[in-house]
């Protein structure tokens, strides 16, 4: 079978799988007695174990189902949990990690997994061969504890509704089984087989339960055997016969099922034991569905979803774009013709585009959970290596963004995060000498903001060394020496974010290799975001960052230079302003404008943008948009605005790239082209 | 494209005219021809680049294709057409005089370009087809949608 085409859901569910065990194995250690949280882990692996060996990754498959053995013996009490063998299952999620990285990039998934395995089975072995000798002379001595065991091991899958089945057929004069199945080592169709199995024994009663599921045998996903809860009128020799007919079965065993009330007629005095404590596991059991219960619920408040590919998304963006072109169109049309049912309908159909545009732009909206997911794990491991102490408090997980933005906000998010570990909490004595808390705490915040998204990494570290910072960057030339003493805190600051410039002592491999934080500070102006910082001395340094919710429609305002159209983005509007021309004053050969008590330069779109002259404008006036990056001020000098519009972003494509002051183009509404104009470029 | 001549002997262009030339461009590097429309120019851009067109919801950059190779600019008319072309990534439009045949031509009918044909340097051609009676240049189109160009220009202007 092909399985390519399945290979893009296994890398998606893959990783969606190690986020939680990783989660999870985060939340064990902090509460190592809680089996509902192994029991979570359990699922996720088995499911990873199930995914993998289907698609043929076999290092995964054997290292999966050794990790999912001592998960099991943990869930079942026969294994305490120790910071070693938390540390084994790290790191064999850390190797799975490694191999689903490896499929991702076109590998085959491939990697040595002989040490761990060795380590997950010695772990397995250790308890086994203790808990077997246990378990062997309490059964002789009919011990309770023994039976508890061995029982609860078999019992614990049947839900109460099995058992209630069970019960009445019982009471009918059914005979009840336990049947383990193994198939021959060389059979080929292990699934024809297993239905054949299932088909006797379908003739003669009823299959109740099967482990693995019905589906999965029949999906060839189980090792050589699977096990049965079989009910019957039948005999058990009559049963055991049947299946031992079929051929390449290797063998059947057959155990009769006791339901409350002790076997009278066992066959052997070991089993005698295991039905007691099945028994005696009954009400166990119905107690049990509690716990699952909660965790059933869990997944269902995730919500009805369905998966749909980014792409098929993206064609639907662009879709819904073209529509956007085109009511614009219709709009200015509706205005020429003036035509009062017309405009009403056009109207009309604007609010609901308008809706539509809301519910697709959300629909690919994901919370920034997704990022945030592997923050607590990273912070775990850095802080180990770096013997530091620290808490990530993690607000806001739910907000959503884009899922362009989402993708590429990863990346610098741990920059600033290992930043702040490295650089910003202290050592535990050091903390400790400054009167604070051993443990640092760093503050993961995202939140929502008029069209924009916050989010802020937060340390309670030392804070920012202005001297440091400002001595580096006059070393290595970022910083005039003459104009050091007249520069605020706010602007040494952000000197962090000069390329070149890193304030580590020491060079760790953590960060600190002086290609941090302006790297960061590129990539999220590529998103169209910004950053920031601001520090208190001794409490701890913030780094903001802002982001636009989308990246495709964004609101803009239309301009008109002599015969050209441009679009300026509403989000770096402050203000549009008309001036007379005698308000206009000049400053260091600038023309600048006194704004609300505020000198900001001006900045003829005319010239800068070499627009040829049509004779339009007035010659008294001038009309200006100020537009703002951080907290500098920018007046942009146009001829008209045209008025407020959603504009949909266009690249203009790989032929011009570095544009000027240009950061891509529009369509309008009369189908003609419209520049959008990149207002960072233009503010010095 | 190389393998297909071979097989073929014969190579399908489409012919387009540039002051008193006649040019050819292979017809697999052809998108469209389109009429002239609205053009929006894009600032600090190469004096060559007139600017970008919607070309059915796609923003494509167009150049003049006369100004790219160094002769006289004259005004669009009637006949003026734009090529669109595609190499690679790349989606351009070209604008030429006029656009009118579509031909094949013997492979072995096109000789290497000699130093300099029409005032466009060899550099930018992949040969010259002779026909009974006429002369065809072949663009390499590679080399006229260079970006290496333009970012030296930038270079230079900047």
């Amino acid at each position: 079978m092909d399985m390519n085409q399945y290979l893009d859901m296994f890398i998606e569910e893959s990783k969606e799988h190690l986020q939680a065990i990783n989660a999870n194995l985060l939340l064990l250690e902090n509460d190592p007695e809680n089996i509902q949280i192994v029991n979570e882990i359990f699922r996720s692996a088995h499911t990873l174990k199930g995914m993998s060996a289907t698609m043929g990754f076999e290092d995964m498959a054997s290292l999966t189902h050794e990790t999912e053995n001592v998960l099991d013996m943990i869930r079942n009490h026969k294994l305490t949990i120790t910071g070693d063998i938390m540390d084994v299952i790290f790191q064999s999620v850390d190797l799975i990690e490694g191999m689903v990285m490896n499929i991702v990039e076109g590998g085959d998934g491939s990697a040595d997994v002989s040490a761990l395995v060795k380590k997950l089975r010695a772990i397995v072995a250790g308890d086994f061969s203790a808990v077997e000798t246990a378990a062997a002379a309490e059964a002789a001595a009919e011990a309770p504890a023994g039976k508890e065991a061995a029982g609860s091991e078999r019992q614990h899958n049947l839900d109460e509704f099995a058992l209630t089945v069970l019960k009445q057929s019982k009471e009918a004069g059914h005979n009840l089984f336990w049947i383990k199945v193994t198939l021959d080592e060389g059979c080929v169709l292990k699934a024809a087989r297993a239905y054949m199995v299932f088909d006797q024994l379908e003739s003669m009663g009823d299959v109740i339960k099967s482990t693995p599921a019905v589906e999965e045998i029949e999906n060839e996903r189980f090792d050589r055997s699977f096990e049965l809860v079989y009910v019957t009128m039948q005999p058990a020799d009559k049963i055991r016969q049947t299946i031992a007919n079929i051929s390449e079965i290797r063998e059947v065993e057959l155990e009769p099922l006791q339901l409350k009330e002790p076997a009278a007629k066992a066959e052997q005095e070991v089993k005698q034991a295991k039905e007691q404590a099945a028994a005696s596991a009954a009400p166990a059991v119905e107690k049990k569905p509690e716990a699952p219960a909660g965790g059933l619920k869990k997944v269902s408040t995730a919500g009805k979803t369905i998966r749909v590919d980014i792409e098929r998304l993206d064609v639907l963006m662009n879709l819904f774009s073209e529509l956007v072109i085109d009511r614009g169109r219709l709009e200015q049309l509706a205005r020429e013709i003036g035509k009062s049912e017309l405009q009403e309908t056009v109207e009309h159909m604007s609010r609901i585009s308008g809706d539509l545009q809301n519910i697709i732009l959300t629909m690919r909206m994901v919370p920034v959970e997704q990022v945030f997911n592997r923050f607590p794990r990273m912070i775990r491991d850095l802080a180990k290596d770096l013997n530091k102490k620290v808490n990530l408090e993690i607000f806001g997980a739910e907000t959503e963004l884009d899922r362009t933005v989402i993708d590429e906000i990863g990346d610098p998010l741990v920059h600033l995060l290992r930043n702040s570990l490295d650089h910003g909490i202290e050592s535990p004595a050091e903390r400790k000498k400054a009167g604070k808390p051993e443990e640092g705490t760093i503050f993961l915040r995202a939140y929502h903001s008029g069209n924009h998204v916050f989010i802020e990494v937060k340390d309670d570290g030392a804070g920012i060394n202005k001297e440091k910072v400002l001595k580096k960057a006059i070393e290595r030339g970022i910083v005039n020496p003459a104009n050091a003493d007249s520069m605020t805190d706010k602007q040494i600051y952000e000197l962090l974010f000069a390329s070149g410039l890193s304030t580590a002592e020491v060079i760790s491999d953590i960060s600190g290799r002086g290609v941090g934080l302006d790297v960061v500070k590129s990539k999220i102006e590529s998103l169209g975001g910004s950053v920031s910082v601001d520090s208190v001395r001794g409490q701890g340094t913030t780094f903001l960052i802002q982001l636009p919710l989308t990246l495709s429609i964004i609101s803009a305002m239309l301009v008109q230079v002599q015969n050209e159209k441009y679009a300026v983005p509403l989000s770096s509007i402050i203000e549009t302003a008309v001036f007379r021309k005698d308000q206009i004053m000049m400053a260091h050969r600038q023309q600048v404008i006194d704004f609300r008590g505020r000198v900001v330069p001006l900045v003829s779109l005319q010239d800068i943008f070499q627009v040829p002259d049509a004779g339009v404008g007035s010659d008294d006036e001038v009309a200006v948009v100020i537009v703002r990056k951080g907290e500098k001020m920018a007046g942009l000098v146009v001829d008209s605005f045209i008025g407020q519009q959603e504009i949909v972003l266009k690249s203009l494509g790989k032929y011009l790239v570095n544009v000027f002051a240009i950061s891509g183009a529009t369509i309008l509404g009369d189908g003609q082209v419209a520049l959008i104009i990149d207002c960072n470029a233009l503010i010095k | 494209m190389l393998e297909q001549k071979e097989i073929t002997g014969e190579v399908k262009v489409i012919v387009f005219r540039l002051k008193d030339e006649e040019y050819g461009v292979e017809v697999n590097q052809v998108k469209s021809i389109e009429k002239l429309e609205h053009i929006t120019r894009v600032p600090r851009t190469p004096k060559f680049v007139k600017g970008v067109i919607n070309l059915r919801g796609v923003v494509t950059p167009i150049i003049d294709l006369r100004s790219r190779f160094g002769l006289e600019e004259t005004a669009y008319g009637e006949s003026t057409r734009i090529i669109i072309v595609g190499v690679g990534e790349l989606e351009v439009g070209l604008i030429v005089d006029a656009a009118n045949d579509v031909i094949d031509i013997p492979v072995d009918a096109i000789e290497p370009p000699p130093e300099v044909v029409g005032g466009v340097e060899a550099a930018y051609l992949r040969g010259v087809a002779k026909l009974e009676k006429r002369l065809l240049i072949l663009l390499n189109l590679d080399k006229v949608l260079s970006t290496e160009e333009i970012k030296q220009l930038d270079a230079l202007e900047g």
